[in-house]
C-alpha cells in the first residue's frame, strides 16, 4: 500500500538529512528511488539499507555530464523516471553582503540554484516518455523571506521559487507538475555549516508557532504528497512546513 | 499515503460538491466525518451514501449557536473532534458599482465569518483531542484579484490573513491552520457564478495543466492538511490551481 507505487523517483543530496529521508519514506510508500550525493560511501551505506528498491550514483548537481548520466542509468536501471526531488544544497556560515566574496556567492549559486535548474532541464525528455512526472525543488522559507547574513543562500532559494513558476508554465502541457518546498528549521546536518548547535537550533525555533524545530521526516512527507497523484491539480506553487515561521509576528513577549 | 484512520472531521458545505468530495475519501481513509450543510436532503443523502463513518447535521455558518450544537453533537455522537473543513461558501460576481451592501454583507457572513465562527468553535474540542487541523478553503482569489469579485475577492483574502493569525494563536495548543486556495474546479459553484460548462472550459484549459480541476483533487489536498503528514505546516497557503497563479506566458 502507498500513494508512490510505480513511480521513479531520483532524489538529489540524498546521502543525509532531508534527502534520506526522503528515499526511506518514498520506497516505504512503494517508489524506486535513484538516490544521488557526492557524499559516497554515506549515499551507498543509505541505498543499502534500504535495498532492491534504491541505487545510490554519484552526482555532483552542478555538472551537466553528471546529471545526462544520472538521468540515463536511473531509466536504464528502473525503467523510467517519474518524480525529481532536487534537494542537494548547502549554506555558508553567515556573512554581511559587503563581506561576502564573489567566490563564496557563486558556489551557492552554482550548487543550489544552477543544481536544480539542470535538474529539471535534464529531466524533462523522460518525463515525457513517461506520460508525465512531478519535479519537488527544495527551496526553503528563505525563499519567502529575508534572512541576515545569507545572501546568497536568499538569492539562491528566491530563484528556486521562481524557476519553479516558469517551469510549470512550460511544462504543464506534457502534465509535469513543478512546485516547491519550503522547509523552516529542520533537524540536519545542514545547521552544523552555519554552526549552529543541536541545542542552540533547538531554542531557536521554539519561538515558532508550533515551538519546535522540524524533523527531516516531515519534509519527506511533503515531498511524498507532491510526488503522488494526490497532488495532480497542484503545479507552480510553493508548500510551506515551517511550523508557522513565516505566518507573521506577534506582539506578545 | 494521508491516513486519516481515528480522525474525526466536521465538513461544511459537504452536500456537495468538493464538501461532498472531501466527505467520500476522508471517510475512504479511514475517518469519521460530520457532514454539514444547509442543504439537508442532499447533504443526508451524501451521509446514508458513506454509511455508519458519517453523520448529518443541519449548520449554517453563520449562526453562532448552531456551531456550538454542531461540535457539541459531533464530539457526542463520536467521541471527539481533530479536523475542520471551513469549505461553505458562495460566490457573486458583480461590478463594484453595482455591488450593494447587501449583496456584500451576504458573501462576507457566510465566506469569512462562518469560517471565523467555525475556527472559534471547534478550538476548546481540538485542545479537548490533544491536537488538530483546521483547513480553511480560501480561493486563488484570495490570492489575486478576479474582476466582479470585490466582495468574494475580499472574504478569499480575509480567510487568507485569519488563517495565519489562528496559526499563531493556536499553534501551542498543536492545533494547524492552513489555508487551501483552488482554481477553476468542477463543482456546482462554477454555474452561480454565471458560468456554463463551455466557457468554463475555454478559460480553464489556458491554465499550464490545461484543464479544469475536480472536487476530487481537492479533497486530496485537503486530507494531506488533516493528516499527521503535515504535521510541520501550520499558516500557509496550499495551491492546487492547475498553474493558474504561477504567472503569464508572452506566447500566442
Amino acid at each position: 500500500m502507498g500513494t508512490l507505487d510505480g513511480k521513479v523517483a531520483l532524489i538529489t543530496g540524498a546521502a543525509r538529512g532531508q534527502g534520506a529521508a526522503e528515499a526511506r519514506l518514498f520506497v516505504e510508500r512503494g517508489a524506486k528511488v535513484m538516490m544521488t550525493d557526492v557524499l559516497d560511501d554515506e549515499g551507498q551505506q543509505v541505498a543499502a539499507q534500504i535495498g532492491d528498491s534504491a541505487a545510490y550514483m554519484h552526482l555532483d548537481v552542478t555538472s551537466e555530464q553528471g546529471w545526462k548520466d544520472v538521468v540515463a542509468a536511473t531509466v536504464k536501471k528502473f525503467g523510467k523516471l517519474n518524480v525529481l526531488i532536487n534537494n542537494a544544497g548547502i549554506i555558508t556560515p553567515a556573512k554581511e553582503v559587503h563581506e561576502t566574496s564573489l567566490e563564496d556567492y557563486r558556489k551557492v549559486i552554482d550548487i543550489n540554484q544552477i543544481g536544480v535548474f539542470l535538474g529539471m532541464r535534464e529531466v524533462v525528455e523522460p518525463m515525457k516518455n513517461a506520460g508525465g512526472g512531478s519535479i519537488v525543488n527544495i527551496s526553503s522559507i528563505d525563499g519567502l523571506t529575508g534572512m541576515y547574513g545569507a545572501s546568497a543562500y536568499c538569492a539562491s532559494k528566491f530563484a528556486v521559487r521562481g524557476m519553479t513558476k516558469v517551469a510549470a508554465l512550460e511544462l504543464g502541457k506534457y502534465a509535469i507538475r513543478v512546485n516547491s518546498l519550503h522547509p523552516g528549521g529542520v533537524k540536519t546536518k545542514i545547521l552544523d555549516d552555519i554552526n549552529l548547535s543541536e541545542e542552540q537550533a533547538e531554542e531557536a525555533f521554539k519561538a515558532s508557532p508550533l515551538g519546535r524545530i522540524g524533523k527531516s521526516e516531515e519534509m519527506a512527507t511533503l515531498a511524498a504528497y507532491l510526488a503522488s497523484d494526490d497532488a495532480s491539480y497542484s503545479t507552480g506553487s510553493e508548500f510551506v512546513a515551517d511550523g508557522g515561521l513565516t505566518a507573521g509576528f506577534s506582539l506578545d513577549s | 499515503m494521508s491516513n486519516l484512520k481515528g480522525k474525526v472531521a466536521l465538513i461544511t458545505g459537504a452536500a456537495r460538491g468538493q464538501g461532498a468530495a472531501e466527505a467520500r475519501l476522508f471517510a475512504a481513509r479511514g475517518a469519521k466525518v460530520v457532514i454539514t450543510d444547509v442543504l439537508d436532503q442532499e447533504g443526508k443523502q451524501v451521509a446514508a451514501d458513506i454509511g455508519d463513518a458519517a453523520l448529518y447535521i443541519h449548520l449554517d455558518v453563520t449562526d453562532e449557536n448552531s456551531w456550538a450544537a454542531a461540535v457539541k453533537e459531533t464530539v457526542a455522537h463520536f467521541g471527539k473532534l481533530n479536523v475542520l473543513v471551513n469549505n461553505a461558501g458562495i460566490v457573486q460576481v458583480k461590478p463594484l458599482i453595482d455591488t450593494s451592501v447587501a449583496d456584500y454583507m451576504k458573501v462576507i457572513e457566510i465566506n469569512q465569518l462562518g469560517v471565523f465562527l467555525g475556527m472559534r468553535s471547534v478550538a476548546g474540542a481540538m485542545k479537548d483531542a490533544g491536537s488538530g487541523s483546521i483547513i480553511n478553503i480560501s480561493s486563488i482569489d484570495g490570492l489575486i484579484g478576479m474582476s466582479g469579485g470585490s466582495a468574494y475577492c475580499a472574504s478569499k483574502f480575509a480567510v487568507r490573513g485569519m488563517t495565519k493569525v489562528a496559526a499563531m494563536e493556536l499553534g501551542p495548543d498543536n492545533i494547524r491552520v492552513n489555508s487551501i486556495h483552488p482554481g477553476g474546479i468542477h463543482t456546482p459553484m462554477i454555474t452561480q457564478a454565471g458560468m456554463d460548462e463551455s466557457v468554463m472550459t475555454d478559460i480553464f484549459s489556458k491554465v499550464p495543466l490545461g484543464r479544469v480541476g475536480q472536487p476530487e483533487e481537492m479533497a486530496t489536498l485537503a486530507a494531506y492538511l488533516a493528516s499527521d503528514d503535515s504535521s510541520y505546516s501550520t499558516g500557509s497557503e496550499f495551491i492546487a490551481d492547475g498553474g493558474l497563479t504561477s504567472g503569464f506566458s508572452l506566447e500566442h
